[in-house]
């Protein structure tokens, strides 16, 4: 498992070259690439704070709890912070599995966490001024699918 | 010890970081991050504030007394 949580861009792909499956167990390697989305053309630019040390270590918990419930055997999560602009990538998440159900499960549940739970604050900025981000309504019902909480 | 403010807090305080004596409770942390500002001391001091000690959510008022930094987070947005 590697979880990275740092400022400036990245590359996706070359994200996903990383993931290369260690052993002839794995059968599939889903990704999931987040993008800062404009709304509607508007002007906007998002700021993602997080704490040094701790964010990336409450995101481990996470990633562990996935890898146990869903029986992955590699995990990879990078979230970028600082200032985003629309259309950039924000967070890349890769599961990788020994059958595509757990796979796709695993990058699902982890992407429900980080934009629910995981230890960010998340600025927007345009025309109208700034504000800070709650989660909506729908990444809480996304992540009380998993009718688990996310501990043991 | 190290006295943190992240998201919200940290803009409504206007500093991340500052250096503060000893502290023997959250409370009193928090009134030294407040520094007078009622408004700011309410925030740090809701409900909906977690704190962290030595980057582990704390839940008791009082700091172990070897604590280096606490860390005053605001509801946490996601990524």
């Amino acid at each position: 498992m590697r979880i990275t949580v740092q400022p400036g861009g990245f590359d996706p792909a070359a994200l996903l070259g990383q993931v290369t499956p260690s052993s002839g167990a794995a059968g599939s390697v889903v990704s999931f690439t987040g993008l800062a989305r404009a709304d509607q053309g508007a002007s906007t630019r998002l700021f993602l704070d997080a704490y040094p040390g701790f964010t990336e270590a409450e995101i481990a918990k996470a990633g562990e709890l996935a890898i146990r419930r869903f029986g992955l055997l590699d995990l990879l999560v990078y979230h970028r912070i600082g200032e985003v602009a629309a259309a950039e990538p924000i967070v890349f998440v890769a599961a990788v599995a020994a059958h595509r159900r757990e796979a796709f499960q695993g990058a699902d549940f982890m992407m429900d966490y980080l934009k629910t739970s995981a230890p960010f604050w998340k600025k927007e900025s345009g025309d109208e001024g700034e504000r800070w981000i709650e989660p909506t309504e729908r990444d809480r019902a996304d992540l009380a699918r998993w009718a688990q909480p996310l501990e043991d | 010890m190290r006295v943190l403010l992240f998201g919200r807090l940290a803009d409504q305080a206007g500093w991340r970081e500052r250096e503060a004596p000893a502290l023997e409770s959250v409370e009193a942390a928090a009134c030294f991050a407040a520094d007078g500002d009622e408004a700011l001391l309410a925030a740090l001091t809701a409900s909906t504030t977690q704190v962290a000690v030595d980057q582990v959510l704390w839940r008791s008022g009082e700091l172990p007394p070897q604590a280096a930094e606490i860390a005053f987070l605001p509801p946490m947005s996601g990524g």
